[in-house]
């Protein structure tokens, strides 16, 4: 569905249409990516109860505008979608730089937030002055980093399972196409665009340790960009910590251990919407 | 700050399976089953409703048959894979999944004899119509293309005269035009090239052949490059708009880059039904697994038939991509740095019963309707795989009443140039 923002921003629903009567679950995607990374649990929550909000951030996929050049903006364009939209009570969940997103939006719209889940997550999240380099210099180099650096290392990110969304996928290949189609679709200018405002991104800790509602991690033991010790800071700040550790998946963990992140998220939301009103 | 992924090689061992985590098989296990038990009911309405990812009837998917999915999708930097029950099969749900009564295809004319069958005939009678077109011709790709076009269709080497689809090229006729371009990629396999590279969007195999090697099993994989993008194109509702038949799903919402696999899997093996068995599935990974190995071979042992062929005093012509006398040499050395196949056509001298004398009296080479197995094959085809079609398109084909088509297999190249010389040898004497 289209929300009545300015810029005008696109969300996937779940398969269901949107009821902001229901407890709502909104999923913020990572940098140069779109909704889609989260199609199995955005479309489990929203056929259990949920309504969903799967946004594609400004400037990325089908949303409009410019991508944002700081997490904060970023935050102030998804809370005025979700007022348009009606949304009352709420779970947010990011992943990577949705994660820092989450926190901002957690931080615009404390009475509405039951909840934060950080996928992926880390504090500070530098990005690599090299990789940085890479998204404005050599945007397919840079790409097929990102890419091999968000699975699982050598071979384990060919042979995941189950495969995401279902039998006959390539994980590794569909992050690949998604990065190359918003390069295509929205620019060259949202990746680098989106690495300097993960990079730039300086309130973490201080907003974290605002959140007045429980915050989950989801973290992959794998991970190689933010692996779990760089979410350290982030979770020692937090008043309500709750981590959910993937054994087996790296920074892509929506595909590779769709059903870990499913029952984590699902747990969680399960959770603080029963114990909030 | 150089990333690998990893060869070809590995990935044509390893991709698609862990070890059996059950069982710690190393080999991927035969899954004979039709079904799975669910863990509950919400397990069972998720898997249904693509909620979750698993296994639910052995139609739409099946464990053993998936492997062989990922395996290929891996290989060719596809986003997924589809196999089905043969490369025909794999054709018809490229073409099924994209359009329907009153859409149009622009073809290559150097098609495989089934290929031309399905497109001129069978599916004509259900409201799809086909233009054969000369796929050196990238004005002919242009001029054919109507409103009502829904995809562009050629061989990577076509059959049998091994045109080279100039892929790049047509490719960018096809997406000038919004269309995608399917490739059959069989003759040429991911060893030999990976036609996403080069701006295809859908590529399909049959795998009864180099996949394989063995000749054991027929079989067929579709597989999408998640490059084209059917929003922006606008014309394929089928992806980009509702679905009745699957609870209202637009699978273009559900998945940015393959909503072409989700409607095939969930529409055309669901009612289609042209699935992969799981012991074919075995069958055809185990000759995955060496396939570089094997094509390096095949090719190498090609090139020795070739050059022999070519100084023979019996022999006319050779079509072979790798020789400088073929129109598409240059091209070939662009798109097939690794060698041209191992199957190619060559005219002999002489009359139809020479011919007829030459493929009897081969003794190493069988006589057969196949190509790409491990053995090494022979064909005539204008009375064989292209007897249906009318002999001014086999002209245009550039198949005459002496045209021999071999595929090369993986014997001692000695003994098959021997086998060939004393065939031409016996053929002379026929005259």
């Amino acid at each position: 569905m289209d929300l009545t923002t300015s810029p005008r921003l696109y969300a996937y629903t779940g398969g269901k249409a949107f009821d902001a009567a229901k407890p709502t679950v909104v999923f913020l995607h990572g940098a140069q990516h779109d909704h889609s990374v989260w199609i199995l649990q955005s479309r489990y929550l929203a056929h259990h109860g949920y309504g969903v909000l799967a946004l594609d951030l400004p400037g990325h996929m089908r949303s409009d505008g410019p991508p944002p050049g700081t997490i904060e903006e970023m935050a102030d364009r998804v809370a005025e979608a979700l007022r348009s939209a009606g949304v009352g009570r709420f779970v947010v969940v990011g992943q990577s730089m949705g994660s820092l997103i989450a926190l901002e939006l957690a931080k615009r719209m404390p009475e509405s937030t039951r909840g934060v889940a950080l996928v992926a997550t880390a504090f500070p999240m530098r990005v690599a002055e090299p990789l940085l380099n890479a998204t404005r210099d050599a945007p397919d180099d840079a790409m097929d980093m990102i890419n091999v650096w968000s699975h699982s290392p050598s071979i384990a990110g060919f042979d995941r399972k189950p495969s995401n969304p279902g039998p006959g996928f390539s994980n590794m290949w569909q992050n690949l196409r998604l990065m190359q189609r918003i390069q295509r679709r929205n620019g060259a200018t949202v990746l680098p665009t989106d690495f300097v405002a993960c990079s730039r991104y300086a309130a973490g800790l201080e907003t974290a340790a605002a959140l007045q509602c429980p915050v989950l991690f989801v973290l992959g033991n794998s991970d190689s960009m933010t692996p779990p010790r760089a979410a350290k800071a982030l979770v020692d700040a937090c008043r309500q910590p709750q981590i959910v550790t993937l054994p087996h998946a790296g920074h892509a963990l929506m595909s590779e251990d769709p059903d870990g992140v499913r029952k984590a998220i699902a747990e969680f939301a399960r959770r603080v919407f029963a114990t909030t009103s | 700050m150089p990333v690998r992924y990893p060869g070809f090689d590995t990935l044509a061992l390893h991709a698609g399976q862990p070890p059996d985590p059950t069982t710690g098989s190393r080999a991927v296990p035969i899954y004979a089953t039709a079904s799975y038990v669910f863990d509950d009911s919400d397990h069972a309405a998720a898997l249904f409703n693509m909620e979750r990812s698993g296994h639910v009837y052995s139609r739409i998917s099946n464990p053993t048959v998936a492997v062989f999915e990922e395996r290929m999708a891996a290989l060719e930097k596809g986003v997924g894979a589809i196999a089905t029950a043969s490369g025909q099969a794999a054709l018809h749900l490229a073409i099924v999944t994209l359009m329907g009564a009153g859409a149009h295809i622009v073809a290559s004319r150097s098609l495989y004899g089934g290929s031309h069958n399905l497109l001129g005939y069978t599916l004509a009678r259900f409201g799809i119509d086909t233009t054969f077109i000369d796929p050196r011709d990238l004005d002919s790709w242009k001029r054919s293309i109507r409103p009502n076009t829904r995809l562009l269709f050629g061989e990577t080497l076509g059959n049998p005269g091994l045109d080279v689809l100039d892929i790049p090229a047509v490719a960018d006729i096809a997406h000038d035009h919004g269309l995608p371009l399917l490739v059959d990629s069989t003759f040429t396999t991911p060893y030999l090239m990976t036609p996403f590279d080069h701006g295809a969007d859908l590529v399909y195999h049959s795998a009864t052949k180099f996949i394989g090697g063995h000749g054991v099993a027929i079989g067929g994989v579709l597989i999408d490059g998640g490059t084209f993008d059917w929003m922006a194109s606008g014309r394929f509702p089928t992806l980009t708009e509702p679905y009745a038949g699957f609870h209202g799903m637009n699978f273009a919402d559900e998945s940015t880059v393959a909503p072409f696999l989700l409607r095939a899997r969930r529409e055309g093996l669901r009612d289609f039904g042209a699935c992969m068995s799981p012991h074919t599935a075995f069958f055809l990974l185990q000759g995955l697994e060496t396939l570089p190995l094997r094509m390096q071979r095949h090719v190498d042992n090609a090139r020795k038939v070739v050059e022999f062929l070519s100084s023979h005093a019996a022999v006319e012509s050779v079509a072979y991509p790798g020789l400088p006398s073929h129109p598409d040499h240059a091209l070939a050395q662009r798109l097939l740095p690794r060698g041209c196949g191992a199957v190619f056509s060559f005219n002999m001298k002489g009359s139809r019963a020479a011919g007829r004398t030459f493929v009897e009296s081969l003794q190493v080479f069988s006589h057969l309707a196949n190509v790409g197995d491990a053995k090494s094959l022979v064909i005539h085809p204008a009375s064989t795989t292209h007897f249906r079609v009318p002999d001014e398109q086999l002209e245009a084909a550039g198949i005459t009443q002496g045209t021999i088509r071999l595929s090369v297999g993986l014997e001692d190249p000695a003994d098959l140039i021997d086998d060939l010389a004393q065939a031409l040898k016996r053929a002379q004497k026929v005259g």
